[in-house]
């Protein structure tokens, strides 16, 4: 990679407090900027710890993360909001807030403790629903959508919050395949914007039709990482999966499969 | 908004609501003329319906705040070992202390806080399950704690003298309430509820799970405890004159939601207003029904939970969890 990187783990090793295994050790990765990684690996193999690490949210037991080359502890939690954006898996919700009410959320960083969100919020807002397509039910209650369109309002939740770069949790996991075409597309057009985006994902294909570079992780540790041409190979995906996995050329996007 | 304007009414005619001279309405006339309804007006009802507005509001908002802060619609201010901790406090200032009305207090409110802090502490040392997790079993033991406390109290107490005092600031009553109790509640009062109303679009945030908090710009621990202890601050100055008004700070959130949907925004500054609304009147239900008063706690307790099961059996009062 030859700009400086976006984001640095170095030497990265982190355990809960409750188990003896620690979910990463001497884990090492940079993301270069402009770039799109997924990360694919196994269940366990410590991918949302890794996206809560390069948030600020946990901090690692020993090795050092960096964003611009700046230690992510240095920054403070406002700079942090509006520079890392998180799109987490699922999200607990209590209340029945409308969308508009909820996208506003991602507003947060850029006002001071005690603001109220403006009108240039709002339309912020607003627009972040129209790019994920839910414009329409802004006034509805997000407990009454389903779990697909619930995560496309998670996803505007992150837009509003305009990062710099993006972490996504298996943003595709309640996606039918009409939404997650969308979803593709929508993140394609983000980093055409200058976003960087880190995902993990457990399908294949939507790493191979989005991602410019990947990252295998097994057991708390890479496995491989480079290009997608580079990794997305039928070797490294048998070896990640340990299972037999042959990898199809369809019209030059790549499909993977278990045999 | 016309809950403002609502308060305001019902406050109105609340002041002229009692038993003197003849149960029901006072003249303005008689207020003018009458000496003794003068003094019953300006030294009785004024500073007990403006405390009953500060109760209500305080439990109210406090209701919202941990509702909000705990993700769970279900929580109440007598969450965290605060109620019982206030109860145990004024019982033991009873039996062992002073039974003046100073004492009670003092000793609620400081027992209040003593139970959010072994409550907290507590929650720090259990190994495991999450912060929200950790606070609601450890305010459940807290609570339990104090309120078997309270029960052996109870059970020394002098039958006679002691034990229908504390019976009687067990249930919660707003009689006999003077100015200065009054003002020495009101800072404790302003300082938790302005701290609450100033944060109100944040508290939406605090709703969030802890890391998505996190990744919004909040510190989610921080500002939570700060929200927690403004919260307690006033209600423990409430409790500590008014006794232990029970549901208001369950049940009026409810409603205010009901109404003006989830965000903390509308819902904060609803609550105080409803919850105000709804101690007055319930307060003028204690004075002037019988000749002799019902604790206000019976009352509120009576109501709240028929307006409970009323809000349960509505469609969308499904809760998700």
């Amino acid at each position: 990679m030859s700009a400086t990187p976006l984001l640095q783990f170095e030497q990265l090793r982190f355990g809960y407090p409750q188990t003896a295994r620690p979910v990463l050790q001497d884990f090492h990765l940079e993301i270069a900027p402009g770039t799109v990684t997924a990360i694919l690996g196994p269940n366990g193999a410590g991918k949302t710890t890794l996206l809560h690490l390069a948030l600020g949210w946990l901090q690692p037991q020993a090795g050092l993360i960096r964003l611009e080359r700046q230690p992510v502890a240095s920054y403070s939690r406002r700079a942090l909001g509006q520079w890392l954006g998180l799109v987490p898996q699922s999200e607990h919700i209590a209340f029945e807030y409308s969308l508009l009410e909820f996208v506003l959320l991602g507003r947060a960083p850029y006002l001071p403790s005690l603001a109220m969100p403006e009108k240039a919020d709002y339309e912020i807002a607003q627009s972040a629903l129209e790019q994920v397509g839910l414009a329409a039910l802004q006034h509805r209650s997000i407990l009454s959508l389903s779990g697909g369109e619930r995560q496309l309002v998670l996803i505007a939740r992150a837009l509003a919050q305009q990062p710099r770069l993006l972490l996504l949790d298996e943003p595709t996991s309640h996606l039918d395949l009409g939404n997650k075409g969308r979803l593709v597309h929508l993140l394609r057009e983000l980093q055409g914007r200058g976003v960087t985006i880190l995902f993990t994902t457990h399908e294949p294909e939507v790493a191979a039709a989005l991602a410019t570079h990947l990252v295998l992780m097994q057991k708390g540790q890479v496995l491989k990482t480079g290009l997608l041409a580079e990794v997305f190979t039928a070797h490294d995906l048998t070896r990640l999966y340990q299972l037999p996995v042959s990898v199809v050329d369809l019209d030059g996007r790549k499909v993977a499969l278990w045999t | 908004m016309w809950l403002t304007v609502l308060l305001v009414v019902v406050f109105g005619i609340s002041v002229f609501l009692g038993r003197y001279p003849t149960p029901g309405f006072m003249s303005l006339e008689r207020l003018t003329t009458d000496e003794m309804a003068r003094s019953l007006v300006f030294n009785l009802r004024l500073p007990r319906l403006l405390t009953a507005v500060l109760l209500g509001m305080s439990l109210a908002a406090a209701g919202a705040v941990f509702q909000m802060i705990f993700g769970n619609p279900l929580v109440e201010p007598g969450f965290l070992g605060v109620s019982q901790g206030a109860s145990f406090g004024a019982a033991f200032s009873i039996i062992f202390l002073s039974t003046s009305a100073w004492a009670v207090q003092v000793s609620a409110a400081l027992f209040a806080f003593l139970g959010l802090g072994l409550s907290y502490l507590l929650a720090r040392r259990v190994r495991y399950g999450g912060w929200v997790l950790r606070l609601v079993l450890a305010g459940i033991a807290v609570s339990a704690l104090f309120s078997s406390g309270v029960g052996v109290l109870k059970y020394i107490a002098d039958p006679l003298s002691q034990l229908p005092e504390i019976t009687f600031w067990l249930l919660g009553s707003l009689t006999s309430l003077t100015w200065p109790q009054f003002w020495a509640i009101l800072p404790a009062v302003v300082v938790g509820l302005l701290v609450a109303f100033q944060m109100r679009w944040r508290i939406n945030l605090l709703s969030l799970n802890d890391e998505t908090a996190f990744s919004l710009g909040a510190a989610p621990g921080r500002e939570r405890t700060l929200l927690l202890v403004a919260a307690v601050i006033a209600t423990s100055a409430v409790i500590s004159v008014a006794g232990m008004v029970s549901w208001v700070g369950l049940i009026i959130p409810h409603i205010a939601r009901r109404l003006f949907g989830a965000d903390a925004r509308y819902v904060l500054p609803a609550s105080m207003l409803i919850g105000a609304i709804f101690a007055v009147l319930c307060d003028d239900l204690a004075r002037a029904l019988f000749p002799g008063e019902i604790p206000l706690g019976i009352l509120t307790s009576l109501i709240g939970a028929a307006i409970f099961m009323v809000l349960m059996m509505r469609p969308q009062a499904a809760v998700e969890r």
